[in-house]
């Protein structure tokens, strides 16, 4: 939903990155207003996932120009768990397996360092067991899976109904989700794209990244931004998507040739 | 922040405990020889058998080699440069703690072991060792009441010698190991229990070693003692002061249990470690060793190593009993410069003898941790079973872990499982916790905690969650 007067929520501007020495992002524009669902589309290797992991503040990115700032606040200054509490969310491609660590009282730590932040009461663990219970029906899950390990011998379909759980309870602002129809089967897609709708709000905005357009005939974004060499090379809306799927990712290249020509 | 470099700053918190107690302290002069060996005696009062064990030992230590199997490195120790005996000086034991000197029960609150009437743990009883002496224990008369001898071994040589000779020194064997000897020429002082026939002990028993002087090592022996149908759970912790140089620390420990008796022994060892360059710090050299007598007779051993510049150590159990049980639960900790070989030898003899072994090894820093153990099966043992599992945590990528299981089995039947895995706390596993809103150190503590789970549910409960922020606090700094 695009309202033009909605605050902003993340503005990204000239932003440069680097992980040891390759520069991977050069030069990424983004601005997310509240309501909004953006779409990052582009080829392997093209920086979407670096942009993902650069927002959420992993140690082994460096930013090397440009600001971010989130509802007026310079993000990059602030630890992963910082950002984590402010409110924005990375959903991993490839969440971790964290042998020994309860799902439940990870979830709850989590919830509870984010409510802290909120300025609202911490859930004991009973409390805490019927708010967890309430939004594992958005992902459709299996409170079996609460007892586990963090996504220790989950499938990827699994994994992802995790993540999109952790959203659930963690009630983000702004939502980055990686490539979370990866691995993903028609049915297990279907209910995870629907949980991500149904937590995409008027105060919300959410960044998808993704390579395949299947993603956005489930959740249907209000922009999408074509990412090419650490770039965001063109931004339209949804139908830029239906021409990428047309016409794949060659032009992409042919754009990208002549911007350098040029 | 890099991973390696803040887990790196986690581990290195300050030594909470390494303060010195200035008070008044008697030390006989440096040095090991057979007039030393009878100096502890008499100063002790001792009865002529001790003398003779004491003596004995004493020439069997003189003929042995100081063990280098280990994978440990550390100068020679000079033996000569030690004080075998020092005590705060106070009149004789005092027969009640308002005697004893406040200085003393200061130190003990500021361990966390208040022994105070008003201030004392409601269900746990103390006995507090204070270098080479036994300064106080409490709840004496309410065990008393159960018929459960729970005291200094000193006071037991004094008031039930019978029990002594009885059963010191056989389960050890003074000439058991080097340090065996050591111990059982010069130990000055530790704790005695002893649960008679069908008595559940009603309260945990613990008893807390303090190191303070800086050039005496300190030698201390246990004994329980759990006859038929008896049962008790007892706990060890101990800290010292820091120093820049080494003390030596070598225990004996021994355990008996008869027909269906259990004694469950739980360790929070947290001697000083030496500083982040590996200066200082005790090195622990301890024999502990428990003997299922009887038939149904069971020994459980946990153990939390966190301290400790060197610690050589493996708790054992010989199960003779049919149908008895040993367990040995272990998480050894090493940061910085430490380095730890433990594990610990089941040795079954009776029919249908079972064993458990379940070791955590968490290495951070320069430090290294080795897992070592034997599984032995006598001709005897129709139908014995052990399990064993070795688990390594890495964390940072200067530390080093290392697993040396022998099995020797005479008893084709008989199962003997072995499993042992190596991990490394990744980067990537704590900045998904991060970015979930959790911070840094709780990440790892979370991580390493739940690394450690199978042996903290081993634990007494009062202690389980002191034990998870003894991890987390050695481990501060560390990961980064």
């Amino acid at each position: 939903m695009i309202r033009p007067d909605a605050d902003v929520l993340l503005e990204i501007r000239g932003l440069h990155a680097r992980v040891e020495d390759n520069a991977i992002l050069k030069g990424v524009d983004l601005t997310l207003r509240a309501g909004e669902i953006h779409a990052v589309m582009g080829r392997n290797g093209s920086g979407k996932s670096t942009l993902s992991k650069v927002l959420a503040g992993h140690p082994a990115y460096t930013v090397t120009a440009g600001t971010v700032t989130y509802r007026g606040q310079n993000l990059l200054e602030l630890s992963p768990e910082e950002r984590a509490r402010l409110g924005v969310f990375l959903g991993f491609q490839y969440p971790v397996e964290i042998p020994g660590v309860s799902n439940l009282e990870f979830l709850r730590v989590a919830t509870n360092a984010r409510r802290v932040q909120l300025g609202q009461e911490e859930l004991d663990t009973f409390a805490f067991e019927d708010l967890v219970r309430e939004r594992l029906k958005v992902v459709q899950m299996d409170p079996a899976f609460l007892d586990r390990s963090v996504n220790e011998g989950f499938s990827g379909g699994e994994k992802k109904r995790n993540e999109i759980l952790q959203m659930a309870l963690l009630e983000p602002l702004v939502a980055i989700l990686d490539e979370t129809d990866s691995g993903l089967d028609i049915d297990a897609l279907r209910i995870v794209a629907a949980g991500v709708s149904q937590l995409a709000t008027a105060d919300t905005a959410t960044l998808l990244i993704t390579h395949y357009q299947r993603l956005l005939e489930a959740i249907t974004p209000d922009f999408v931004h074509v990412m090419a060499a650490g770039r965001i090379l063109r931004t339209g809306g949804r139908e830029l998507a239906l021409e990428l799927e047309e016409r794949g990712y060659d032009w992409v290249d042919q754009e990208l040739a002549a911007l350098e020509l040029g | 922040m890099t991973t390696a470099a803040s887990v790196g700053d986690l581990v290195s918190q300050p030594y909470k405990y390494g303060f010195v107690t200035d008070i008044e302290t008697e030390k006989i002069a440096k040095g090991l020889s057979e007039d030393v060996v009878r100096l502890i005696s008499s100063k002790k009062d001792e009865p002529a058998f001790l003398l003779d064990f004491r003596l004995r030992a004493y020439r069997q230590w003189l003929q042995m080699e100081t063990p280098d199997w280990a994978a440990l490195g550390y100068p020679t120790i000079d033996f000569q440069n030690i004080i075998y005996y020092a005590a705060p000086k106070q009149r004789d034991k005092k027969a009640s703690l308002d005697e004893v000197d406040p200085k003393l029960l200061e130190t003990f609150d500021k361990l966390g072991i208040p022994l105070s009437e008003q201030k004392r743990l409601t269900n746990v009883a103390v006995d507090a060792v204070f270098d080479s002496v036994s300064i106080a224990t409490t709840y004496k008369e309410k065990l008393a009441e159960h018929g459960v001898i729970f005291c200094s071994i000193s006071e037991a040589v004094k008031e039930h010698p019978e029990l002594i000779e009885r059963y010191l020194g056989t389960v050890v064997p003074s000439n058991d190991n080097y340090y065996s000897a050591l111990n059982s020429a010069v130990f000055s002082d530790g704790s005695f229990v002893f649960i008679p026939k069908g008595v559940e002990c009603p309260m945990e028993l613990s008893t807390y070693f303090r190191i303070n002087s800086g050039d005496t090592g300190q030698f201390e022996r246990t004994l329980i003692v759990a006859e038929e149908g008896a049962s008790v759970s007892y706990l060890e912790g101990c800290t010292a002061p820091m120093f820049d140089t080494n003390q030596l620390h070598a225990a004996v420990v021994e355990l008996v249990v008869l027909d269906d008796a259990s004694i469950k022994y739980s360790t929070v060892q947290n001697w000083y470690a030496g500083d982040e360059h590996g200066v200082g710090g005790i090195y622990n050299f301890v024999t502990k060793r428990g003997h299922c007598r009887g038939d149904r007779s069971k020994i459980s051993w946990t153990q939390v190593e966190t301290g400790s510049a060197i610690t050589w150590k493996y708790p054992s159990c010989v199960l003779q009993g049919a149908d008895s049980v040993g367990e040995f639960y272990s998480v050894a900790l090493t940061n910085n410069y430490q380095q730890a070989d433990t594990g610990s030898k089941m040795v079954h003899v009776g029919p249908r003898t079972r064993s458990t072994i379940v070791s955590k090894g968490i290495s951070a820093g320069h430090s290294a941790n080795s897992y070592r153990g034997l599984v032995q099966i006598g001709p005897k043992a129709v139908g014995a079973r052990n399990y064993s599992q070795c688990d390594s945590m890495l964390i940072g990528d200067q530390a080093a872990a290392n697993t040396y299981p022998y099995i020797r089995s005479q008893q084709p039947l008989a199962s003997v499982e072995h499993e042992a895995s190596t991990c490394r706390m990744s980067e990537d596993q704590l900045f998904y916790l991060q970015s979930r809103g959790i911070a840094f150190e709780e990440a790892v503590s979370m991580m390493v905690s739940g690394f450690c789970r199978d042996v903290f549910n081993q634990l007494p409960m009062e202690f389980a969650a002191e034990a998870d922020k003894l991890l987390a606090l050695k481990l501060e700094g560390s990961v980064g």
